[in-house]
């Protein structure tokens, strides 16, 4: 079983979070389960999600199976637009240009901002997924004014940003003001001051 | 629940646990048994294939006590008991832990089928001592602990519960995820279920059932289908149990698992015991049950990934 050249995952390698090669595609565990009844074999059960596909299924494997890892490398690109519902990415250094899917991009859209630098996570040449840094500036295109004297710490209201996502932010923030958002939440973090 | 709930939920349960530890002790030196202590450490574990020890230097860290209390057995003691940890690799899930504790206990001239009611006693003792009623509630499941508890044998497992006959499962290689998906779940549900009489192929150190030679004399425990202890007669015979040995250990070899050496000390002593029966109990399962926890890291002080 190891006459494998490359590196090779074993059964008790598998965890939740873990990438690997199934039938030549690259997978994610997204839900892991180790049963064993008495003196019988091991039983790795797994829900898996097929990265390319995006497609769920369970699957069990066995002690004795091995699995190559999923290929995967992430490069730093940057945004360019979005044309018809594909997003256009490019290495600064080689100007290659990358096209990923709205649904691989997903509620990533909402921080997308012309030149953003992203990781794109590619399986050989195929884009697969972005990761945004933790943080984005955005620029505030639709508020409602202040109201002098509402003070009130703890006030909120809803305005609109360049890329068209809405968010809850502190009264005091007017239209144009350039706000700092965590992509991980979709929340307000501060205004930013130029 | 807040973080401090879930820590004083684990205060209780190890101080729980200890109690039962007591009272296992007590049960053992009542019924004149003599608690003993083997090495942990040993230079060849019985060679199964579903079991990896974990390596110690050259030697292996113990996946049970069993071959070194069976010696003892063949140095003349009648009715021994040990409470200790077993280790073995790889093995974490929901009823799991790479490093558990197991009460093991031996005594020569009976049978599994004389283990079973002893196991009805032991479990009544500590249900009584903890002043827990009839009845073990376990999550949603209620257990009534009055003997005699269920007996089924595994083809008649097979036959009420699963989709496929035991026969089939084992032809299929299926016979892992059957006996999970379909069968476990049913075991030890209203009353504690022995499921007994097992195929050759899955009790390596069993002995061969008299009248029936495709199975062995093994049972399993099961109670709020909880798998919580393995019992079967002794194999006592060396050129019997050298010839299982040596189809376990082939087996490890094709599939590219570590060799273990052939335990040659174990073997002689064998045709040393005229007949014996023993039983391991997973105890951090036997937490479990007697504290409601819904996992068993839960049961110990700390579980590998708190490390």
């Amino acid at each position: 079983m190891h006459g494998v050249m490359c590196f090779m995952y074993e059964a008790s390698d598998l965890r939740k979070g873990l990438r690997i090669k199934l039938d030549g595609e690259p997978h994610i565990i997204t839900d892991f389960n180790f049963v064993k009844p008495g003196k019988g074999q091991a039983l790795y059960r797994c829900k898996l999600k097929n990265l390319i596909t995006g497609a769920q299924f369970d699957r069990t494997f066995r002690s004795v199976d091995v699995f190559e890892p999923a290929d995967l490398q992430q490069k730093k690109m940057q945004y360019l637009y979005e044309e018809e519902g594909r997003y256009c990415f490019m290495d600064t250094e080689t100007f290659e240009q990358v096209y990923l899917t709205a649904e691989q991009v997903g509620e990533a859209r909402n921080f997308l901002v012309e030149n953003l630098e992203v990781g794109v996570l590619f399986f050989g040449d195929k884009p697969l997924d972005i990761t945004l840094p933790n943080a984005v500036d955005l620029v505030v295109t639709q508020a409602d004014p202040w109201v002098k004297g509402d003070t009130v710490a703890g006030n909120t209201k809803p305005v609109t940003v360049e890329t068209g996502y809405v968010l809850q932010v502190p009264s005091f923030i007017e239209q144009g003001d350039k706000i700092r958002v965590d992509t991980r939440t979709g929340e307000y973090l501060t205004r930013v001051k130029e | 629940m807040s973080k401090n709930d879930v820590k004083l939920k684990r205060k209780d349960i190890l101080r729980r646990r200890g109690l039962i530890v007591q009272i296992i002790r007590d049960f053992f030196h009542r019924e004149g048994y003599l608690e003993v202590e083997t090495p942990n450490r040993i230079p060849a574990p019985a060679p199964e294939f579903n079991i990896e020890a974990e390596p110690s230097g050259a030697w292996f860290l113990h996946t049970s006590p069993e071959l070194c209390m069976k010696r003892l057995l063949a140095e003349g003691w009648d009715r021994i008991f040990q409470i200790c940890k077993c280790y073995r690799r790889g093995e974490r899930g929901r009823l799991h832990l790479p490093e558990f504790t197991l009460l093991e206990w031996y005594r020569t001239g009976i049978d599994y089928l004389d283990l079973m009611i002893e196991c009805e006693k032991l479990i009544g003792f500590l249900a009584t001592r903890l002043e827990y009623g009839p009845v073990l509630s376990y999550g949603s499941q209620t257990v009534d602990l009055t003997p005699p508890w269920e007996r089924l044998t595994l083809q008649e497992a097979f036959d009420r519960y699963a989709p496929i006959s035991l026969d089939v499962a084992l032809e299929r290689d299926t016979f892992e995820e059957v006996l999970v998906d379909w069968v476990e779940p049913h075991l030890g549900v209203n009353k504690p279920t022995f499921l007994y009489d097992y195929p050759v192929s899955h009790g390596a150190l069993a002995r061969v059932k008299r009248g029936n030679e495709k199975v062995v004399e093994r049972f399993e425990l099961y109670m709020a289908g909880i798998e919580l202890a393995n019992a079967f007669s002794e194999l006592t015979d060396p050129e019997e149990q050298r010839k299982r040995f040596q189809a376990e250990e082939k087996k490890r070899r094709q599939f590219g698992k570590i060799p273990y050496p052939m335990p040659e000390k174990f073997l002689h002593s064998l045709g040393h015991i005229s007949s014996a029966a023993g039983c391991a109990l997973g105890i951090d399962r036997l937490v479990m049950l007697f504290t409601g926890a819904p996992e068993i890291g839960l049961c110990v002080t700390f579980a590998p990934e708190e490390l």
